[in-house]
């Protein structure tokens, strides 16, 4: 039963919560992803973190999503995400726009329990009309006019991301990725795969311990051997270019998109039943 | 022979060391942006003293708090120069990455923003690139704006746009409007004319992009390369059907 323990994990997510989800480029939980389409999760609030790629415009396809708050949602040399392109065009997601730093800051502030946080720029963007629950004020520490964007405290409800190993305290290793603990700090509650378990403990070793993320805001491992494929894992394996290409492709009909998901997200779920 | 992207490249690294422009001390470059990515990596490897941060160099990567690191660098005025495209770009440098159509993208749906409405603002020069030079890309006005060509007084902003590198010409951006700086092989004044959608100055005269020296050419063929093989495999095969170390002549 390949698929048992990370199936555990998705079914922690219930259907309508929020997700927050990071990039390609940083140890994106493929697997997770897959395994929350086998689920049937429905209405998720997708946040991407702070853009969105493979495991977003799968769980769109899937008719997983509700809603995408996103900075961009794209596949990186593979090109636009389809499924995201078909479900904007027909409308049955919604897509709340934001920029990179916004979203960044928007999670920095509910690390730090604050209400809302300033950030420079964006003004002068669309995204500010679009955005009501981004607000506009003049500096109060300025002398002349100085008008800055406020954006508020976002706490997911869940983060879900892969990461090289945990221990036994529930302690996790991200490398350098460590942007991620921004998302493990702001959300409620804290899911993670990872390629293997490990003895002792990670904080106990002074060269792993600046690229560990501490227990205390982790709520759930899984192992799930190869996690985030096809996106890559630091030095560990890279991205799968091919199997990009594949899914692009595929991914541009529904027919095609079913086939994906029969070969790819089901077949091995029907052999372990 | 000189490959165009090759001739792309040359140009934007022509635009980083022009003088007259803010020094670019510490050059981002962001997503999917192989043509930036080598002209950069051009202007290091002529022995310019320039840092590079390339947000999606796989091993090696310079930031080790991610893309969150990235905007914060940026909101310090610690990154001199970065890149931007748009799937609109209009006579006032507007971007659009968007869509068209109703909000948000019902007409055409585009990736959207990424970090473009704080990046144009806080980065003291932006060098605009589009490889796609057509009346559809570049737009007298944007359908809607992810990040501004220009503020009103009062709002903070370190810079704009320098340049806009499209497959037929350089524009150069002086704050208000684009000027015509020089055709790549093919094109005419006319034909620029015809395939954009804004107003812009042109000079009575208007010189050829040049090409790439042959230093420079031999520098993109095999050190510069070497360097984006890792990141930009498929961009690497398709320009100088390389696809590893092997096979690289001394």
């Amino acid at each position: 039963m390949p698929h048992r323990e990370i199936d555990q994990l998705a079914a922690r997510i219930p259907d309508g919560a929020s997700l927050a989800l990071p990039p390609d480029n940083s140890l994106s939980p493929g697997a997770l992803a897959r395994a929350l389409v086998r689920r049937g999760a429905r209405g998720l609030r997708l946040i991407g973190v702070p853009v969105s790629g493979y495991a977003t415009d799968l769980l769109i396809g899937a008719g997983c999503v509700a809603s995408v708050m996103t900075s961009a949602v794209t596949l990186g040399e593979a090109g636009t995400a389809p499924r995201f392109t078909a479900a904007v065009k027909a409308g049955t997601i919604e897509v709340i726009d934001a920029t990179c730093p916004a979203i960044h800051t928007a999670l920095q502030a509910a690390e730090k329990g604050a209400p809302f946080m300033p950030l420079r720029g964006v003004l002068g963007s669309d995204l500010v009309a679009h955005r009501p629950d981004w607000k506009v004020i003049q500096n109060p520490f300025a002398d002349g006019s100085d008008p800055i964007l406020l954006v508020p405290a976002l706490q997911p409800d869940f983060a879900a991301f892969h990461a090289v190993c945990a221990d036994s305290q529930g302690n996790i290793y991200v490398g350098r990725r460590r942007e991620l603990a921004t998302i493990a700090h702001a959300a409620k509650c804290s899911l993670v795969t990872v390629e293997r378990m490990v003895p002792g403990n990670l904080l106990e070793d002074e060269l792993m311990a600046p690229g560990c993320i501490n227990g205390v805001y982790i709520d759930s491992v899984a192992v799930a051997e190869r996690g985030t494929w096809p996106v890559g894992l630091l030095d560990e394996y890279p991205l799968d270019a091919a199997h990009f290409r594949e899914y692009a492709t595929l991914a541009r009909t529904d027919a095609g998109f079913a086939t994906y998901l029969e070969r790819f997200v089901h077949i091995d779920a029907r052999v372990a039943a | 022979m000189i490959a165009p992207q090759e001739r792309l490249i040359a140009a934007i690294a022509r635009l980083i060391l022009d003088p007259t422009a803010p020094p670019a001390r510490h050059i981002a470059v962001g997503a999917a942006s192989p043509i930036p990515a080598a002209a950069c990596w051009l202007v290091k490897k002529l022995g310019h003293p320039v840092r590079l941060s390339l947000l999606h160099r796989p091993s090696g990567n310079p930031f080790t708090e991610g893309t969150r690191e990235l905007f914060d660098l940026a909101g310090q005025g610690r990154i001199d120069l970065f890149f931007l495209g748009g799937a609109q770009i209009d006579g006032a440098a507007n971007l659009n990455m968007i869509g068209t159509g109703a909000w948000p993208g019902t007409t055409a749906r585009f990736p959207g923003s990424f970090g473009s409405a704080f990046m144009y603002m806080m980065t003291p020069r932006t060098i605009l690139f589009r490889e796609e030079h057509t009346p559809r890309v570049l737009v007298d006005k944007v359908d809607c704006i992810s990040a501004p060509g220009t503020s009103e007084q009062g709002v903070f902003r370190r810079g704009t746009a320098q340049a806009l590198v499209t497959g037929r010409c350089v524009f150069h951006f002086d704050g208000t409007r684009f000027t015509l700086a020089s055709l790549h092989p093919g094109e005419t004044a006319e034909s620029v004319r015809a395939a954009t959608g804004f107003e812009y100055a042109a000079p009575a005269e208007i010189p050829a992009t040049p090409d790439p020296t042959e230093a420079e050419l031999a520098l993109l063929r095999g050190p510069v390369c070497d360097e984006m093989l890792e990141t930009y495999p498929e961009f690497c095969q398709r320009v100088w059907q390389r696809s590893s170390f092997e096979g690289q002549a001394a």
